[in-house]
């Protein structure tokens, strides 16, 4: 069990659900730890093998195939990413109700426990699947690729992945998204931007949300950008509230003018 | 603690290439990490005995090469060492350059028996 942010080796696999559907938790297996000692006897054959193998190429090939199927069928696949309660539901749950008439839409949820995201999303009519990850702090291609199968996504739709609540781990993981959207909200300090790097180097849209809260909280909203803006300069920002919605009808006007090519 | 993946991912390399060759156990394991490559090297060894257990790896050395991170600026073409992925050119201050180096995140090579 590690320290940073609660995973674990003791892992059951993802589980991969529709709202309705239920699982059995597998039991858990604790492991000892026991000091080894480092033996090297050299009465066998040592071999080297140069493998010079990428350690995500498992990852990545999965990612491509996952883009070539949403490229063959023209779906716009999103990858929502952010800290626990910047608003990634909240702010899918306004999208998907505004312009559910207009775009077909599909969500993946992702989550370490708990089917309450995919429920939420489920309440508007919109087909969802929610990944419990268990221990593990971020989705992976092959999951994606298990969720997409159960979806059936229609052509030209709109597929939102809200991926877990985590501004690290999920960073290093493509899933064959067309765009990669990272939220922060604006409780969380203008200066996460060159605390998690990764992240925002990796995105290519950067939703700030909950700016009605502005009057109540201390932060310099166009700091934060140029903070961001030194990580990657060539973010694309939307500032939104999702509770109000203030700022969403931009967001709304980039999502429909980008899914056509994406 | 996306290094618990990444470790993961290891024992199936090495899983994988050990069968490949009829081999029995992984006696030295050679990665290659590089500082931009969103890895602490010590996060991965906090997990690694752990993970390797009952594995090919479990009594395998490991011997870890740090490849520095370098980047090349855009604007104009000097080329700089970076320890963060935002560091910008040094000489004319622009935000926008190609990592050279530093994003590698690799299995070199596996001594097997
Ligand atoms: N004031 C305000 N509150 C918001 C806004 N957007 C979301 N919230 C609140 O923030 C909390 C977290 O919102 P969620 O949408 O669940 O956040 P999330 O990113 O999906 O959270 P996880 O899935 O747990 O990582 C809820 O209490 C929301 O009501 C906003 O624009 N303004
Ligand atoms: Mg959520
Ligand atoms: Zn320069």
């Amino acid at each position: 069990m590690c320290g940073t942010c609660g995973c674990g080796t003791d892992g059951n696999g993802p589980t991969i659900l529709k709202p309705g559907e239920h699982t059995h938790q597998a039991e858990h297996h604790h492991h000892h730890h026991d000091n080894h000692s480092h033996d090297h006897s050299h009465e066998h054959k040592h071999k080297v093998l140069e493998i010079e193998q990428d350690i995500l190429q498992n990852n990545a090939v999965l990612a491509a195939r996952n883009r070539g199927y949403f490229e063959a069928k023209n779906i716009f696949a999103l990858n929502l990413v952010s800290s626990p309660g910047s608003g990634k539901t909240s702010i899918l749950e306004r999208t998907l109700t505004d312009l559910k008439d207009e775009i077909p839409f599909y969500v993946i949820e992702g989550d370490q426990q708990t089917l309450n995201d995919a429920n939420r999303i489920d309440a508007l009519d919109i087909p969802v699947i929610q990944i419990n990850t268990g221990k593990g702090c971020h989705l992976e291609s092959d999951m994606v690729y298990d969720a997409v199968k159960k979806l059936e996504i229609k052509n030209d739709a709109i597929l939102m992945i809200e991926n877990v609540g985590n501004l690290v781990c999920p960073s290093m993981f493509d899933l064959g998204e067309s765009k990669r959207v990272v939220i922060i909200s604006t409780t969380e300090g203008e200066d996460k931007p060159i605390k998690y790097p990764d992240m925002f180097h990796t995105s290519d849209i950067c939703i700030i949300n909950k700016i009605d809260l502005l009057p109540y909280v201390n932060i310099d909203v166009d700091k934060l950008k140029n903070y961001a803006l030194q990580v990657n300069p060539k973010l694309l920002f939307f500032e939104v509230s999702a509770t109000t919605g203030q700022g969403m009808e931009k967001w709304y006007k980039w999502l429909k003018e980008n899914r056509i090519n994406s | 603690m996306h290094e618990l993946s990444i470790a993961l991912g290891i024992v199936k390399i090495a899983e994988d290439e050990t069968a490949k060759v009829n081999a029995a156990k992984v006696t030295k394991i050679e990665l290659e990490i590089g500082v931009l490559s969103g890895i602490e090297i010590e996060s991965l060894n906090f997990v690694w005995e752990s993970v390797v257990q009952d594995t090919v790896l479990e009594r395998a050395e490991k011997e870890i090469t740090v490849i520095e991170g370098r980047g090349k600026c855009i604007d104009c073409n000097t080329e700089f060492d970076m320890e963060n992925i935002y560091d910008c050119c040094p000489k004319c201050n622009s935000n926008f350059k190609g990592i050279l180096k530093g994003k590698e995140l690799k299995v070199k090579a596996l001594e097997v028996i």
